[in-house]
C-alpha cells in the first residue's frame, strides 16, 4: 500500500514536468512580452521593466524556464499584475469562497442523484423512468448561463428569496445567507447529467446475476438496492466524483462571478480579462497538481470501497 | 444470415455493410428521425444565413427599442413604448424597483468648450456642426453616429420618424432595434460553425495522435501518453482560459482554433484504445503480407473500421463545443463584437431582463436548447444504431 502511494507520487512528477512545460509554452512563447500585453494597462514603465526581470524575458528560454520551474516548486510565482497582491495570497484568501460553495454542493448533489437515480434505475422503462430521462436531457440542453441569469433574477431579484450577490465575512453568514442560491443553482445544473451517469452504472450493476442471487435468498428490495447494487455501483459512482473534485475548484467560475463570490473561479475569468499571467499560471498548475491527487485518491478510495480491487 | 444465403434464387447479393444496417437501424427510432430532421433544419437555417438568404440586415435597426413579439403586443411592458423611447432612449424604467434616474443631457461640456473657443475668436456661439466638435473631440463624429443609433439625429433631439421602424417584430427586438429573429438565427450560424469546426479539428488531433499510439505501441505509445496525460490533467475549462488569455484576440477563427487544440483528449483515448484491439487482427496482418505500408494499413485497413467510433466522438463534441462557444462568448472571451452568437446575445440579455424585456434571452434559449437537446437525442441513437451491443 505505502509502495504503491510512493509509485503513484512518482508517476506524477513526468507529467507535471510536462504541465509546467506546456503553460511555459503558452505564456512565455506564444504569450511573449508582456510589455506589449501590459502597454496600457499598467502605466509605471518600471512596474513593467521590474515584471520583464522578474521573467527573465532578455535570457534565453531555458533561464526563464529555470526561473519558473523554481517559482512553481517555492510557491513563490510573486506578484499579480493588475492588482500587486501576492498570489499566494491569492490563493489563500480566494480558496476558503470556492470551497464555501464547492463543498456543499458536492454533498447534497452526491446525495440527490444517488437518491433520483436509484428510484428511476429501480422503476427503469416505466413512465417515470423516461420523463426523468427525457426532462434530464433537456435540462442539460440549456446553457448554464440562462439557469443563473433566471435563477437570479426571479428567486433573488424579484422574490427577494436571497441576496442578488455579494459575501459576507461570517462563516455561517456565508454559509446559509450568501451560498444558498448559487450552491441551489449549481445543483440543478449538475444533477441533468450526474442522474443520466448514475441510472446508467447501476443498470449495469441490476443486470448482474448476483442481484437476481439476492432476490432468490429472498433479501428485501431495500436490501437488494442499497446493499448489492450500489456497493457495486460506487466505483464508477467515486471515479466520477473524483474527476469533478478539481473542477469544483474553477468550474463554479461562472457563479461565482455572477454573485461577485470572491473565490478561485472568479479570480480565473479577472484575471483572463486583466491578461493577469501570473496568476493563471499558478492556478493552472495547482489545479492540475490538485486533478493528479484527486485521481490517486480515487484509486486508493476504490480499494476501501471493493476489497477485490488490487493496487498495482 | 444475409438474404442471398436464404434465398439462393437472387443470385449474388452484396450483404448489407455496417453503415446500411445502422442507417435502418437509425430511421426506424421515432426519435432519431425527428432529431435528426430538426438538426437539419438548423443547419439550413445556418447555411441559408451563411450565404445571405437570410438574416442578412440583422445588424440594421428595424423595429423600435426593445419591440414587443408580435404575439405578446397586449401585454408588453408600456402601452406606449414608441413616445417612451424618444424621450429616453435607454429604455422606460419599470415597475422593477430599479428605477433609474432620468438622464437627460442638457449639458453638453464639448459643445460648450467649443462655444467659448469660438467667443474667443469672436464667432457667434450656437448650434455647431460635426466637423467643428471635432476639433476638440476627434471621436465626434463616433458619437454623432451613436447618437444616430440610438434613434436621434444631430444634436437637437430630432427625432428620427418613428413611423419607419416597426412597433413590434416576430421575435421582437433588442437595444438598437434589432430583429431578435435575425440576430438569433445569425446566432446559429456562428455557434452551429464554431461547433463544427472545432469538433473536426479536434477529431483530427485526436484520431491522427490516437492512431499512432494505438498502432505503434512501444515508445510513440509513451510519448503520446504522456502528453494525454498533460492535457487531461487540467480541468478543460481553465485550459480553455488560459488559452484564450494568451492569444488575447478574438473571432471565430480563435475560439475554433482554442477548443479544437485542447478538446482532441478524450477521442484520443477512445481511438488508441480501438486501434490497440484491431493492429493484431488477421485482415491487418493480411495487408502487411501483401506489402501494405504502416500509414496504408493505419488509415485504409483500419480506419474504416473504427470509424463508427470516431463518428459518434465527432457529434459528441459538436454538443460540447457550442455549449463552451456560448460560455466564451459570453465572458468576452469567444467572437468578436461585429458578429453575434448565443453567447453574446445572452450577455445582453442578461440585462434587459432587469428592465422586463425577456425576449432575447427567450429566444437564444430556446434555440440553443432545441438544437442541443436534437443533437444530443441524435448522438444517443446514433451510438446505438452503430453498436447494438450496447442497449
Amino acid at each position: 500500500m505505502f509502495a504503491y502511494i510512493i509509485r503513484r507520487l512518482w508517476q506524477i512528477v513526468p507529467t507535471m514536468l510536462g504541465v509546467i512545460l506546456l503553460i511555459f509554452f503558452l505564456f512565455n512563447v506564444v504569450g511573449g512580452d508582456p510589455a506589449y500585453l501590459l502597454a496600457g494597462k499598467i502605466s509605471n514603465p518600471e512596474q513593467i521593466a521590474n515584471i520583464r526581470k522578474q521573467l527573465g524575458i532578455d535570457e534565453p528560454y531555458y533561464i526563464q524556464l529555470w526561473i519558473f520551474f523554481k517559482q512553481v516548486v517555492t510557491f513563490n510565482f510573486g506578484q499579480s499584475w493588475s492588482t500587486n497582491e501576492y498570489v499566494s495570497s491569492i490563493f489563500a484568501t480566494r480558496l476558503p469562497a470556492s470551497l464555501m460553495i464547492g463543498i456543499p454542493l458536492l454533498i447534497l448533489e452526491t446525495i440527490i442523484a444517488i437518491g433520483i437515480a436509484l428510484s428511476v434505475a429501480y422503476v427503469r422503462g416505466s413512465l417515470t423512468d423516461r420523463s426523468v430521462m427525457v426532462g434530464c436531457t433537456i435540462a442539460q440542453s440549456i446553457s448554464i448561463l440562462v439557469y443563473i441569469i433566471v435563477f437570479q433574477y426571479v428567486l433573488a431579484y424579484k422574490f427577494g428569496w436571497f441576496p442578488v450577490q455579494g459575501w459576507g465575512n461570517g462563516f455561517f453568514e456565508n454559509l446559509f445567507k450568501y451560498s444558498a442560491l448559487p450552491v441551489l443553482i449549481a445543483l440543478v445544473v449538475s444533477l441533468a447529467p450526474n442522474i443520466r451517469l448514475y441510472r446508467t452504472f447501476l443498470l449495469d450493476e441490476m443486470n448482474q446475476d448476483y442481484v437476481r442471487t439476492a432476490r432468490a435468498k429472498g433479501l428485501t428490495e431495500r436490501r437488494v438496492m442499497l446493499l448489492h447494487v450500489l456497493r457495486n455501483a460506487s466505483i464508477p459512482i467515486i471515479t466520477n466524483l473524483m474527476i469533478q473534485l478539481p473542477g469544483l475548484l474553477v468550474g463554479l467560475f461562472l457563479i461565482e462571478r455572477f454573485f461577485s463570490i470572491p473565490g478561485i473561479g472568479r479570480e480565473v475569468i479577472l484575471s483572463v480579462e486583466r491578461s493577469d499571467f501570473p496568476v493563471i499560471k499558478a492556478i493552472t498548475v495547482y489545479v492540475a497538481l490538485a486533478t493528479m491527487l484527486a485521481n490517486l485518491a480515487a484509486d486508493l478510495l476504490y480499494k476501501a470501497v471493493d476489497p477485490r480491487v488490487e493496487l498495482k | 444470415m444475409n438474404t442471398a444465403v436464404m434465398n439462393p434464387s437472387i443470385g449474388i447479393e452484396r450483404s448489407p455493410g455496417l453503415w446500411s444496417l445502422a442507417w435502418k437501424r437509425l430511421i426506424a427510432d421515432k426519435i432519431a428521425v425527428i432529431s435528426l430532421a430538426i438538426v437539419i433544419l438548423f443547419l439550413s437555417l445556418a447555411l441559408a444565413s451563411f450565404v445571405g438568404l437570410i438574416a442578412k440586415g440583422w445588424n440594421n435597426e428595424v423595429g423600435v427599442n426593445y419591440a414587443p413579439p408580435t404575439w405578446f403586443k397586449g401585454s408588453a411592458p408600456t402601452e406606449d413604448l414608441s413616445k417612451k423611447q424618444a424621450v429616453n432612449p435607454t429604455g422606460p424604467s419599470l415597475d422593477t424597483g430599479l428605477a433609474k434616474p432620468e438622464f437627460v443631457n442638457d449639458r453638453d461640456p464639448l459643445r460648450e468648450t467649443v462655444n467659448e473657443l469660438k467667443q474667443q475668436l469672436g464667432q457667434s456661439a450656437g448650434a455647431n456642426s460635426v466637423d467643428e466638435i471635432k476639433i476638440v473631440d476627434p471621436l465626434a463624429d463616433v458619437i454623432a453616429e451613436l447618437k444616430k443609433k440610438l434613434g436621434r439625429v444631430g444634436d437637437e433631439g430630432e427625432k428620427e420618424t418613428e413611423s419607419t421602424r416597426l412597433q413590434t417584430l416576430a421575435f421582437g427586438a433588442d437595444k438598437w432595434g434589432r430583429s431578435v429573429f435575425d440576430k438569433v438565427v445569425k446566432g446559429s450560424e456562428t455557434s452551429i460553425t464554431v461547433g463544427f469546426a472545432a469538433a473536426i479539428v479536434a477529431t483530427l488531433i485526436g484520431t491522427f495522435l490516437g492512431a499512432l499510439a494505438g498502432y505503434y505501441g512501444g515508445k510513440v505509445d509513451d510519448a503520446l501518453n504522456w502528453f494525454y496525460s498533460i492535457f487531461n490533467s487540467i480541468p478543460y475549462i481553465l485550459l480553455v482560459l488560459a488559452i484564450a488569455a494568451v492569444l488575447n484576440k478574438k473571432g471565430i477563427l480563435t475560439v475554433v482554433l482554442i477548443l479544437g487544440l485542447t478538446g482532441w483528449a478524450s477521442i484520443f483515448r477512445v481511438v488508441r484504445a480501438e486501434y490497440i484491439k484491431h493492429k493484431a487482427r488477421d485482415y491487418v496482418r493480411a495487408a502487411n503480407a501483401i506489402g501494405a505500408s504502416h500509414s496504408r494499413r493505419m488509415f485504409v485497413h483500419i480506419f474504416p473500421n473504427i470509424s463508427h467510433v470516431v463518428l459518434v466522438q465527432l457529434s459528441l463534441y459538436v454538443v460540447i463545443f457550442i455549449k463552451s462557444e456560448v460560455i466564451l462568448s459570453y465572458l468576452g472571451f469567444g467572437v468578436g463584437v461585429d458578429t453575434v452568437s448565443w453567447g453574446s446575445m445572452l450577455n445582453e440579455a442578461q440585462n434587459e431582463l432587469i428592465l422586463g424585456y425577456w425576449w432575447q434571452l427567450g429566444a437564444a434559449t430556446l434555440f440553443m436548447a432545441i438544437l442541443v437537446t436534437a443533437f444530443s437525442l441524435f448522438t444517443d441513437a446514433l451510438r446505438d444504431a452503430l453498436d447494438p451491443k450496447l442497449k
